[in-house]
């Protein structure tokens, strides 16, 4: 898992790997997945940085939550490798708990049991959560759930905080406000964040890269450049995309140039269209 | 009080004891069917036992602590570990104890490792119950938190570095062990309810996991006790008194409002 491969990049020059950067907490070198003949992922290629927000999107059986179980450890390659940093700290967030109702749970005792009390009243701070402290963990709404996951997340104090399709079950203004939350979280903790989901309109705004993943990467790049690549616009559709472009429209935060390359790489092939690093 | 009456309550309320937290996270994962097959199997230790001709204890021991290792393995495919599959184990295993016990001949009573047999238990077999049980409840006491994160999500588990594999064995093997014991004060046919009952009685007046372990323990004592108390009065079997008294004190805890 920790195996190391600086070699593999120079030794082929095509494949525009770039050295992995002192910052870079996962890299994923061509990495694939099947169970069984059934492959569920192929050829992925992915770095995450601290500081980073990147977003996973893709229809329905795209092999989205796989990459999240291969990224966090739960599940290892097939081919391929992944190479994260030591020690590296992850803050998980699951899309949802099944905790069987017959566990008395309150979301205090929830949260308290994995970390020290200042993190904790730090974590429910941040979050505005006192309210739902003697709650049972199995009563909380979906938009509660979510904080108090999101809570747990960052009381582990993660370099890496991965989040399954953090939206669901939530309402508009909701997911506004967790995205939000997580732009300033990430500033905060200083950590890379990995996300995944199936909505496409709100996430865009606060990405700094969106990865298009259908078994394999479709395209990867800046939100507004993914947004206009032909692969994508096959998989949404254009007027999901145009929805988008006029969301992120709405905001003046400045993008940097990952992603300017998806355009000319268009008709190549799809394993190589993600190697967009510029 | 009589001799064997003393050692027969030591060994049912230390089993009582331990069935409390041990119920609870059995209540917890939902492994009430798992109990079922290792008790089921325990019949065919005894056979296996006789055969042998090496202590019973022993050979129900090993029985269920083998047949554990094979559930273990077999929820490795979770296509295996269903309902439909455990309960073909739980019953081939039973039918499989029943019919080698027979061909052993009329020395085995059969109806004693069906129902219990708390009665004879001596001391020697006393201190060993309680040794076994109070191993147990240290194992249990030592892993607490890193058992209950293991079960609130095991995917979260992982991620934060809690050994879930072995947590889950941990708890099974415990499991094996405690039911192999426990044969003697309920046998086997009701070995799952000493786990079960008192745990789901205790969940209605309780609202953390620990309150809930322990509430367990207590409402299994109390069973005990008046379990023990029909048998000595009215001749009633043990185990069976015991269980339904356990059922009574759930039926009760209904009369709560729950919150």
């Amino acid at each position: 898992m920790l195996k190391t491969t600086p070699t593999l990049s120079a030794l082929e020059p095509k494949k525009l790997i770039p050295p992995m950067p002192a910052t870079a907490l996962v890299q994923l070198d061509r990495v694939n997945l099947s169970f069984n003949d059934n492959k569920v992922l192929s050829d992925i290629n992915l770095n995450l940085h601290a500081n980073e927000i990147v977003t996973v999107i893709g229809p329905n059986g795209a092999g989205k939550s796989s990459l999240v179980s291969l990224i966090i450890g739960l599940q290892s390659p097939s081919q391929g490798s992944i190479t994260r940093k030591k020690n590296l700290r992850i803050g998980y967030m699951p899309q949802k708990l099944a905790i069987d109702p017959q566990l008395p749970l309150s979301t205090r005792r929830f949260l308290s049991l994995c970390g020290n009390s200042s993190r904790l009243q730090h974590a429910i701070k941040r979050l505005s959560i006192e309210c739902l402290l003697n709650t049972p963990v199995q009563k909380l709404s979906g938009g509660e759930m979510q904080r108090v996951l999101l809570a747990r997340a960052i009381m582990q104090n993660p370099e890496l905080l991965v989040l399954d399709e953090p939206a669901q079950g939530v309402d508009v203004t909701g997911q506004a406000e967790l995205y939000h939350l997580l732009g300033e979280l990430r500033h905060e903790l200083g950590c890379g964040v990995l996300m995944v989901s199936h909505d496409l309109h709100i996430v865009m705004a606060q990405t700094d890269q969106v990865l298009c993943l259908n078994k394999h990467v479709c395209c990867h790049g800046a939100p507004e450049s993914v947004s206009q690549h032909p692969e994508y616009l096959q998989l949404f559709g254009r007027q999901a995309a145009e929805d988008i472009a006029i969301y992120t429209h709405h905001h003046d935060h400045q993008h940097d140039i990952h992603g300017d390359v998806v355009e000319q790489q268009a008709a190549s092939n799809h394993s190589h269209c993600s190697h967009n690093h510029s | 009080m009589p001799d064997f009456l003393i050692y027969a309550l030591i060994s049912a309320f230390a089993i009582a004891i331990v069935a409390g937290p041990l119920g609870a996270f059995v209540v917890w994962q939902r492994l009430a069917y798992f109990g079922d097959t290792l008790a089921h199997g325990a019949l065919l230790g005894v056979a296996l036992g006789l055969f042998a001709s090496i202590n019973i204890t022993l050979a129900i021991t090993l029985c269920c602590l083998s047949l554990a290792a094979i559930l273990l393995w077999l929820q490795r495919s979770p296509q295996l570990g269903d309902d439909s599959l455990l309960g073909l184990l739980s019953h081939s295993a039973l039918a499989a104890g029943l019919v080698s016990v027979s061909l052993m001949g009329n020395s085995v009573d059969l109806f004693s490792y069906l129902f219990g047999d708390l009665l004879t238990t001596d001391a020697s077999d006393t201190i060993l119950i309680v040794t076994v049980c109070m191993m147990v409840l240290g194992i249990l006491c030592v892993f607490w938190r890193k058992l209950l994160l293991s079960v609130i999500d095991a995917n979260l588990a992982k991620v934060e570095g809690i050994p879930v594999a072995l947590m889950r064995a941990l708890l099974l093997f415990a499991i094996a062990i405690v039911v192999a014991f426990a044969m003697r004060v309920v046998g086997v046919l009701l070995i799952t309810a000493m786990l079960i009952v008192p745990a789901v009685a205790s969940r209605r007046l309780t609202q953390s996991p620990e309150s809930m372990a322990i509430g367990a323990s207590i409402i299994g004592c109390i069973a005990v006790a008046m379990g023990m108390w029909a048998s000595y009065w009215y001749a009633t079997p043990a185990g069976p008194s015991i269980v339904l008294a356990a059922s009574g004190i759930f039926v009760i805890t209904l009369f709560k409002k729950h919150c």
